[in-house]
């Protein structure tokens, strides 16, 4: 076989490609991170992350990751049993169906529709909300708030499902016919072929998942914007105060929280793509 | 066939009736967490009309003076996404699948990137790195939603890739280069009346899950101060009371539209191929 002919341009193909990457999404980053390492009388230093201690941040930090970790748990266990239900659970195939376009929908439905679908049904002057005082409860009064970690968990989880779902899907798909028939054969329960057959092969995928709906729940600055104005004590709006001027009273402080969000994707993500590489094993 | 109906066929058979009552179970909850927040939005855009259900709201909004021009910049802003993208990323998967593979890793760690960077990051970056000398490319409107359409193509990267690269694979591009090649095409005759027709499905799905994804994107135009579809909404959900609920539904219409067609031209794209290879 003769190799085409290829002109000047073996490289012209990728060039715009590494361009485009190199000064929009790697250089601004960069950027960032120098400016992090810079301290306030110049020179190279970690004082701006030893910073990262303080209240103001460790909060927003904490309410970030508490957040992200309580949808992406919830998150993942329901979208996990909604695969379940539409794959394996005997119900007409155009549920299936209408799941998984749904799914795509409201995967990406995130940012101010959703917070304003949300106010329209839970704020304060919301149609559930009237409905419960219709009924004799004041939700406001008794506790809950939209613009709490309660209210935006439940706002979290309606981009966060679906995305579960969306990943999970082609895994329980991959679980083969012939395991849960050997298994059956072997005299196996329904229980002792998931907890001993199905689920250590999809453990990877649910946990993979899971930690990408983590990444999905910390990085999403959008909706929370949107739903509080900016001021909930999120890292995201955090860095957005710290744009808009200067909150935190010290730019490279600023620079390292923005960092530190940055080190955390990169940690998620490199987690996810190994357990992803680990489900490829069994789940072709 | 199989034997899975040989050992106890009624224990079986009971225990599929208990997962077609659970699944229903958890539809049917779901359903509810879903449809709810939708059903009561809709509800809402209705009332724009003291006492009566009506199309006030969506026709206040349409009149808005300010909702035009930003839902057309957006949408201008997001069909430049796509060609650019499209323009960057089919020739990059076509020569990382063709010529140069040791470039995939490379390729497909920088397609990570947007995952790893999160939006308002990358926005703070941006800012300090264009907004003053010596790399002063936002100093007016036009040259700040140039950088913003910039920016949205390298976030639309991961989406195309994907698309194009998963195109890539369901055709030969190698038979199909060397058949092109052998009857003396060059390398753009190629690229645009081989490879993109045979790509009209994967580069569809990559173009509307970027739109779908650009048209209303809040958190780079906001910092870039852009008027755009997401400042104007976040603005709007402050300033207005019945819009905002017409505004969320004409959102929630344009991505059920923008999946909806992904999903069916994919659909018929497989059914296709399924009928082709049984030949």
């Amino acid at each position: 076989m003769r190799p085409p002919r290829i002109p000047i341009g073996h490289w012209l193909g990728v060039l715009p490609f590494f361009v485009f990457s190199g000064l929009f999404l790697i250089a601004p980053t960069l950027v960032l991170a120098y400016r992090s390492l810079e301290g306030s009388e110049g020179g190279l230093t970690l004082a701006n992350y030893s910073q990262l201690a303080s209240d103001t941040v460790l909060s927003s930090y904490g309410m970030s990751i508490k957040i992200s970790l309580t949808t992406a748990v919830l998150g993942g266990l329901i979208g996990f049993f909604i695969a379940w239900a539409v794959a394996m659970g005997g119900l007409p195939p155009r549920f299936r169906l209408i799941t998984s376009t749904f799914s795509g929908v409201a995967a990406n439905f995130a940012g101010v529709p959703l917070a304003s679908a949300y106010v329209f049904t839970l704020g304060r002057v919301g149609i559930i909300t009237a409905l419960f005082k219709l009924l004799g409860v004041d939700l406001y009064r008794s506790g809950f708030s939209l613009y709490s970690f309660f209210g935006l968990t439940l706002v979290y989880l309606y981009f966060q499902i679906p995305l579960m779902v969306l990943t999970i899907l082609p895994a329980l798909d991959g679980l083969k016919r012939e395991w849960r028939e050997a298994a059956e054969n072997l005299g196996a329960t329904s229980f002792q072929y998931w907890r001993h057959v199905a689920l250590p092969v999809l453990t990877p995928s649910i946990l993979g998942t899971m930690i990408l709906l983590f990444g999905n729940a910390f990085g999403a600055h959008a909706t929370a914007y949107a739903l509080t104005g900016g001021l909930f004590d999120l890292a995201t709006l955090l860095i957005g105060r710290q744009i808009s001027g200067d909150v935190l009273h010290n730019p490279g402080l600023g620079y390292a929280v923005a960092m530190g969000m940055v080190f955390i994707m990169a940690f998620s993500i490199l987690i996810y793509s190994f357990l992803q590489r680990r489900s490829e094993r069994w789940l072709r | 066939m199989t034997t899975s109906s040989l050992p106890a066929s009624t224990k079986v058979k009971s225990s599929a009736i208990r997962n077609r009552l659970s699944s229903w179970l958890i539809l049917t909850i779901m359903s509810l967490y879903f449809l709810i927040p939708l059903g009561a939005t809709f509800y809402w855009s209705l009332r724009g009309k003291k006492d009566v259900l009506g199309f006030e709201a969506y026709r206040k909004l349409f009149a808005d003076t300010n909702f035009l021009p930003s839902f057309s910049q957006s949408i201008v802003n997001a069909v430049a996404t796509i060609f650019l993208s499209l323009l960057i990323v089919v020739p990059t998967a076509y020569w990382v699948t063709l010529r140069l593979p040791k470039l995939r890793p490379v390729v497909e760690f920088i397609t990570l990137l947007p995952f790893v960077i999160p939006a308002v990051v990358l926005v703070f970056g941006i800012i300090r790195l264009y907004s003053s000398p010596p790399l002063l490319l936002t100093a007016t409107y036009n040259s700040s939603r140039v950088v913003l359409i910039c920016v949205y193509v390298a976030l639309s990267f991961p989406y195309m890739f994907r698309s194009v690269d998963n195109g890539l694979r369901a055709i030969d591009v190698k038979t199909l280069t060397e058949a092109a090649q052998s009857l003396g095409a060059n390398w753009g005759t190629i690229l645009f009346k081989v490879i993109f027709p045979n790509l009209r499905v994967a580069l569809l799905a990559g173009a509307l899950l970027t739109f779908a994804i650009v048209i209303g994107e809040l958190t780079i135009a906001l910092y870039m101060a852009q008027h755009t579809l997401g400042p104007y909404m976040a603005d709007l959900t402050r300033s207005k009371v019945y819009e905002p609920s017409a505004m969320a539904i004409v959102a929630f219409a344009i991505t059920w539209a923008a999946m909806g067609i992904i999903d069916f031209v994919g659909r018929g794209a497989s059914r296709h191929a399924q009928m082709s290879d049984s030949d």
